[in-house]
């Protein structure tokens, strides 16, 4: 499990990592999501893995088959965290793509030398 | 689980609650605001002015308390390793009130007319403060991440105030960066947990001074990545290239209130660094890295600003250079040198604060607002064209004059050209650095201060002679009563640092003393400390 666990984490940071530095805005977008997914199976796997154990401690369980809680209450509040501010991205890069007419990361295309506001949509 | 967690209650009047109220406060206020129609600004500007004042007045009484023993709040009266603690030192009191006086100053700036220049301004503005406020107090590294991510929240919302290409796209790298840096922030904090097993700050400090401290090497990876986390946000050299571009698009009181942003991370680094390497396992680790990159910070904002052309991207590096100040009197080890930088520290940054709201009262005739293009439904209106939008106040005579000597004083403090606070601190940091054996960490830091002088002196000449002594066309700046007083206000401080400059210093020099003493932060947090305690 802990191959698998180290495989997924590296895959999903490798392409977001790739994503994130491509051109296009929705790419950034979908890079730093998969990259996000990469860091909070992490925080996850720092809890160290274990099968089947619940995080919380029952009457007369003994402290060794219990997951330790902590990293999963990170795991769910970063979670909460780049969901918001992933959406508050997309609505800025909707809006980089409706005044510039470029979803290019510079806000122009890279052989145009200025905006021209006249005409957004050559 | 035998560990029943009984505690003394620790609070014991309502007083001691008024470290949680500069969270409590703005956040409630803001909630509030977010529920009311878009069209009483007059009453939210009201209310928020109120809230400002309200949390000013706290800072200052934490000062006050702060200076005699550290206030520790637990939040739902749980013990210090279990619960999350909010602490209320004096580096926490200090950026507090040195954040309610930058926050007060904007606040009052935005209503001559950015605060209708778009929705939601207020509360936005509120839930900034009250994010740099947690960040200040909390003594949780995850709780602190909480914190950070609402803080920069609020700021993606006023760096995109006004609306308008520039700031889209200033705004839209901005996050870019900022969503990466958290990203940072949290593998560092995992490994931090990982390894350690805590993420309360004092009870890792505890658990480092412990010889059973297993893992540290990963423990010391997850604060470097940490690290990177915090030095992006005080935009150290390479980190920090945002800066710039980012608050000279921003709107002027919104750059003005992003300064203390960037002091943020400085705190940040100033907490972590002392607290858990100052003694102890990792005594001393990262110093070297911080002392590079506050040098190359200075290098940087130094010849950036020598390349400035417009006062706010002259603002921006002086940021820069401010941060780099500190970070780099941080890494001499000097704790003579780290009290005169936190002394530098705040006037620096008022001083940034005011050279951000200048800087839009002079270039305001020059440089016409982009007309804003309706994004959301709600940005339907021209910002500026109100039926409330009768101008407050009337223009003041003779505002170049004004503006002029609010410039003067900004250059002075800035550039750290006596008589004025900036000298002073620089002197401070020369003073610790030269008393006793001189390294050559020192000859380096005392070169870059000297260099980074001239480097902000040259460039703020040319640019005040531009801006305020070529003649031109132009219609000349009208200043209004409310952005007259935020700058009064933001100046008065700045002067009053220089007149009490020795109650300051020694306010700073008690605060390292405080730092350089990691065992008493976390007495004061955990309690007598239980020898073996480890898990």
């Amino acid at each position: 499990m802990e191959i698998v666990l180290s495989l997924g984490i590296g895959v999903f940071a490798a392409s977001g990592i790739w994503l994130m530095l491509r051109p296009r805005t929705f790419q950034v977008v979908l890079g730093i999501s998969l990259l996000s997914y990469a860091v909070n199976l992490f925080i996850f796997a720092m809890g160290r893995l274990t099968v089947g154990a619940p995080p919380v401690l029952g009457a007369g369980a003994d402290i060794v088959s219990v997951d330790d809680p902590v990293p999963q209450a990170l795991v769910l509040t970063a979670l909460v965290i780049g969901f918001a501010l992933t959406a508050l991205f997309l609505v800025v890069l909707l809006a980089a793509r409706g005044i510039t007419g470029s979803d290019h990361v510079d806000g122009r295309e890279p052989h145009q030398a200025e905006p021209n506001p006249e005409n957004p949509h050559p | 689980m035998n560990a029943t967690v009984l505690n003394a209650p620790l609070v014991s009047g309502w007083t001691d609650h008024l470290v949680v109220l500069p969270i409590v406060l703005p956040i409630a206020v803001a909630g509030a605001m977010f529920l009311m129609d878009e069209r009483r600004s007059r009453l939210k500007g009201a209310l928020s002015l109120a809230t400002v004042l309200a949390l000013l007045g706290i800072s200052l009484v934490l000062v006050w308390r702060a200076s005699e023993a550290a206030q520790i709040y637990r939040l739902g009266n749980w013990a210090a390793p279990y619960g999350i603690v909010l602490v209320a030192d004096r580096l926490s009191a200090l950026m507090l009130a040195l954040g309610s006086v930058l926050g007060l100053c904007a606040l009052v700036f935005s209503f001559a007319r950015w605060g209708r220049a778009g929705p939601r301004f207020h509360g936005l503005f509120l839930l900034l403060l009250m994010g740099v406020n947690g960040a200040f107090l909390t003594g949780d590294l995850f709780n602190l991440f909480v914190f950070f991510e609402v803080m920069l929240a609020a700021s993606y919302g006023l760096v995109l105030h006004g609306s308008g290409e520039t700031r889209i796209r200033a705004g839209l790298g901005y996050i870019a960066v900022n969503l990466v840096a958290s990203l940072f922030f949290l593998v560092g904090v995992s490994l931090i947990y990982g390894t350690m097993g805590t993420l309360n700050m004092a009870d890792l400090a505890r658990r480092l001074a412990a010889p059973e401290a297993g893992e540290l090497a990963l423990f010391e990876i997850g604060c470097a990545i940490l690290g990177i986390a915090f030095l992006i946000k005080c935009s150290a050299w390479p980190l920090g290239f945002w800066l710039p571009t980012t608050y000279a698009a921003a709107s002027a009181p919104a750059a003005a209130i992003l300064a203390i942003l960037s002091k943020v991370g400085v705190y940040v680094v100033v907490r972590l660094s002392l607290l858990l390497f100052g003694a102890g396992l990792s005594e001393g680790f990262g110093q070297t890295w911080i002392l590079a990159a506050g040098l190359a910070t200075m290098a940087y904002g130094a010849i950036g600003i020598l390349a400035a052309r417009d006062l706010t991207r002259a603002a921006g590096y002086a940021v820069m250079i401010s941060s780099g100040t500190v970070l780099a009197a941080l890494g001499s080890g000097n704790d003579g040198a780290l009290s005169g930088a936190l002394y530098y520290l705040l006037g620096s940054t008022l001083a940034a604060g005011a050279l951000f709201l200048l800087a839009e009262i002079l270039q305001r005739g020059r440089d016409p607002l982009e007309a804003a293009q309706a994004v959301f439904a709600d940005e339907y209106r021209d910002p500026f064209d109100d039926a409330d939008a009768t101008e407050i106040g009337r223009a003041i005579p003779a505002a170049v004059a004004l503006l002029g000597s609010g410039f003067l004083v900004c250059t002075l403090m800035l550039a750290g050209v006596p008589p004025l606070s900036g000298f002073v601190g620089k002197l401070a940091i020369f003073t610790g650095l030269t008393t006793g054996t001189m390294t050559a960490s020192a000859w380096w830091l005392i070169a870059a201060l000297t260099l980074s002088s001239f480097a902000t002196l040259m460039p703020m000449v040319r640019l005040g002679i531009k801006n305020l002594w070529v003649p031109s066309d132009d219609p000349p700046p009208v200043l209004r009563l409310s952005e007259f007083t935020a700058l009064a206000g933001l100046l008065a401080a700045c002067l009053a640092l220089a007149l009490w400059g020795g109650p300051a210093l020694a306010y700073a020099d008690e605060t390292v003393r405080w730092l350089a003493q990691p065992q008493d932060y976390v007495r004061a947090v955990l309690g007598p400390i239980r020898e073996g305690g480890g898990s």
